[in-house]
């Protein structure tokens, strides 16, 4: 029992880090019809701006804001060069462009921080393990992520509910075509909101560095299912990233945890041990593929009231 | 136009027929030159160049050429470059290979021509057993031999009880299956992860923790060891469950470990400071070479690697015709490995020592990795009454 709490959580904290990366995703996707494959590309920039700064101020906390600023301004400067040319264009083309972004920022990366990789290492203050109920330890820095992320879907959620700037993105999202022709400056909120979305992938990125490490190529995996999520939730949808998010990150985790002795029931315990991380790890698709089938726009699309 | 592109056509045709004449030895080079573990192949790259600068780039007089091809550690992507050197660049030899599941995926193609394949580093079960051929030698071990020697030391430690994780493929499986073959305790569980992409390990840390097990053994190469020692750091198991590992700490992962690596012990075949001489040349010339950078085992495999196919081509003075002769030849293993000296078993694969290393702090004030004590020698893989080769 106390398994499964503990478990609960590492499924918790994977989906909230995906929902921070798929956020951005899905608004870029959905607002601008940008199918942006470079996302996980900020991600990386995130982490390897963190590292930097932490190891050059010392301080953790001010490093990942930094590292904050950093990937929204790249963020920015990327659309304003790079991405402001394909609106409009065939999605093949974002694909074909975006791609060439990523092997763009790998080769930067390696000629600016070398080929191995960087260390991001945690302050004491959080490595440790804290009690969270009686038999439950669980690390400190994954509680940590939880609250923060929980924090930013919280603001996201009151930005975009609550604010003008959230009217205009949701109102972008619905139709495009609309909100230009009622005369709001769709460039600039297509620059701001890639900025955003640039942003929370950093994010993701410079909190995930810690647990993994800095290394050319690391946003690419985890980008897969960010996909995966923004089309089980919808595209453009917050409210659906966030479910699908944290349903991946519960599906994914659990079936790594209790698939393999659910299997041994039935197989032997080497073809058990064999069989469960690759069924565990299509799980994931099998969710996606039956939404698609179910409800092709997605759980909660946006262009639909 | 196009007397530029006839001028070209007729230039390749004359490389490539002077290709054909054998006055260069060629060697084809397989190995991961892209993505996070592409450390690991550059490591490779280096010590197999600094061996062919103590050969004098040259093999019995003739200069030797080597082909330099990235797997991408994709076991179809290697297979696809082990074609292409066998087919189209015909080599003399193909060596590298870090992953078991690329090289299983290239053995036939390499066998079936054959064309002399040494591994260095790869050690599948099934290539020291039912696969076993007469073109392929081993300069690293049987992947259930490191493990093996794991278990040998958990033993001498008095460790009751178990936990092992490792990753879902051809090499995970064995490691895990070697450290069960000898170690005498109880193993309490076992978890395999997806591989290469899983690389948050919390559920299956939380399950080694839920297990009661009084230790942990792991098997994580390259960056996946980093990420593997600081959760397990994070989630506040060292002071409870010591860890014991094969392969996931060496030179290349340790100043990305740090302090997380400190009295992790591992076992291995090489470790920097054996002291035989060839060995001293070879560290200290890598670290003359390559500023910066420290050599590890995947390394000074690959060096003997290529010391093995120079001691082949002496034998029949460059003509690599002979293929039964340079066979004879390598089986003597004779050549100064940076190991010492150690024979090969019936399967082409070495019987030699393993070593228990730990890490410590080196003059410098680096981390680096030292030899503690033997913990077992002359020690022959599992495998090698199943090969048919006698």
């Amino acid at each position: 029992m106390l398994l499964v709490v503990e478990q609960f959580l590492n499924g918790l904290q994977f989906g909230l880090l995906l929902f921070l990366l798929a956020a951005g995703l899905t608004l870029v996707f959905g607002i601008m019809d940008l199918v942006n494959l470079a996302h996980g590309s900020l991600y990386m920039m995130g982490a390897y701006f963190a590292a930097t700064f932490v190891a050059w101020t010392g301080s953790f906390v001010l490093g990942a804001v930094m590292a904050l600023g950093a990937t929204l301004l790249l963020g920015v400067v990327l659309e304003f060069m790079a991405l402001r040319h394909l609106y409009g264009r065939d999605h093949l083309d974002h694909v074909l462009a975006t791609f060439g972004l990523i092997l763009f920022f790998n080769e930067a990366v390696r000629l600016i921080w070398g080929p191995a990789g960087l260390a991001l290492p945690l302050p004491s203050w959080l490595a440790f393990p804290v009690t969270i109920l009686p038999g439950i330890q669980y690390p400190a820095y994954r509680l940590a992520i939880i609250v923060v992320a929980l924090l930013v879907a919280l603001l996201l959620y009151l930005g975009v509910m609550r604010t003008r700037i959230g009217m205009l993105i949701r109102a972008g999202a619905s139709n495009r075509e609309m909100i230009g022709a009622l005369g709001i400056n769709i460039k600039l909120l297509y620059t701001l909101v890639f900025g955003l979305g640039a942003a929370l992938a950093g994010l993701a990125g410079l909190m995930q560095a810690p647990i993994l490490t800095v290394q050319i190529g690391m946003g690419e995996n985890i980008l897969i299912l960010a996909f995966v999520v923004i089309v089980i939730g919808g595209i453009g949808s917050i409210r659906g990233a966030f479910i699908a998010a944290i349903m991946i990150g519960l599906i994914d985790t659990m079936g790594r945890a209790f698939l393999p002795n659910l299997l041994r029931q039935v197989l032997n315990s080497a073809s058990a041990s064999t069989a469960a991380p690759a069924l565990s790890s299509m799980l994931i698709y099998l969710l996606m593929a039956i939404v698609l089938v179910a409800r092709p726009e997605g759980l909660f699309p946006a262009n639909r009231r | 136009m196009k007397t530029s592109f006839w001028l070209a056509g007729a230039a390749a045709l004359l490389f490539s027929s002077t290709a054909f004449a054998g006055d260069t030895i060629k060697i084809g080079f397989v190995s991961t030159f892209s993505g996070p573990t592409a450390v690991i192949g550059n490591d490779m790259r280096n010590s197999f160049e600094l061996a062919l600068d103590h050969l004098g780039r040259k093999m019995d007089g003739k200069p030797v050429e080597v082909i330099y091809e990235d797997d991408q550690q994709k076991p179809d992507v290697g297979k696809q470059k082990t074609e292409k050197l066998v087919q189209s660049d015909k080599v003399d030899f193909i060596v590298g290979y870090i992953w078991s599941n690329v090289l299983l995926a290239s053995l036939k193609t390499a066998v079936d021509s054959q064309t002399f394949l040494i591994s260095a580093n790869a050690g599948p079960s099934q290539l020291a057993g039912e696969l076993c051929s007469p073109y392929v030698f081993s300069t690293s071990w049987q992947n259930d031999q490191t493990p093996a020697a794991m278990g040998l030391y958990m033993n001498q430690k008095g460790v009751k009880s178990v936990f092992l994780i490792g990753p879902n493929y051809a090499a995970g499986k064995d490691m895990l299956a070697g450290v069960k073959s000898t170690f005498k305790g109880q193993v309490v569980g076992e978890e395999y992860t997806v591989w290469p992409s899983q690389l948050d390990f919390s559920a299956e840390l939380s399950k080694a923790r839920a297990s009661g097990a009084e230790s942990i053994f792991v098997f994580y190469p390259g960056a996946a060891g980093v990420q593997f020692l600081n959760q397990y750091a994070q989630a506040g198991l060292k002071e409870k469950m010591p860890l014991y590992t094969a392969f996931t700490v060496d030179e290349l992962s340790l100043p990305l470990q740090k302090d997380n690596a400190i009295g992790v012990p591992g076992a291995q075949e090489w470790v920097n400071d054996l002291p035989n001489e060839q060995n001293k040349t070879f560290v200290a010339d890598y670290r003359k070479k390559y500023t910066g950078l420290r050599p590890t085992y995947y390394g000074a495999q690959a060096y003997d690697a290529a010391q093995l196919i120079n001691s082949a081509v002496v034998a029949v003075k460059g003509d690599t015709s002979k293929k039964d002769a340079m066979k004879a030849e390598m089986e003597k293993a004779n050549f100064k490995s940076l190991r010492g000296a150690f024979k090969f078993g019936n399967n082409h694969i070495p019987i030699q020592s393993f070593y228990l290393q730990d890490v410590v702090k080196d003059a410098d004030g680096q981390l680096s990795l030292k030899t503690v004590a033997t913990i077992v020698e002359n020690d022959q893989d599992r495998f090698h009454d199943k090969c048919p080769m006698k």
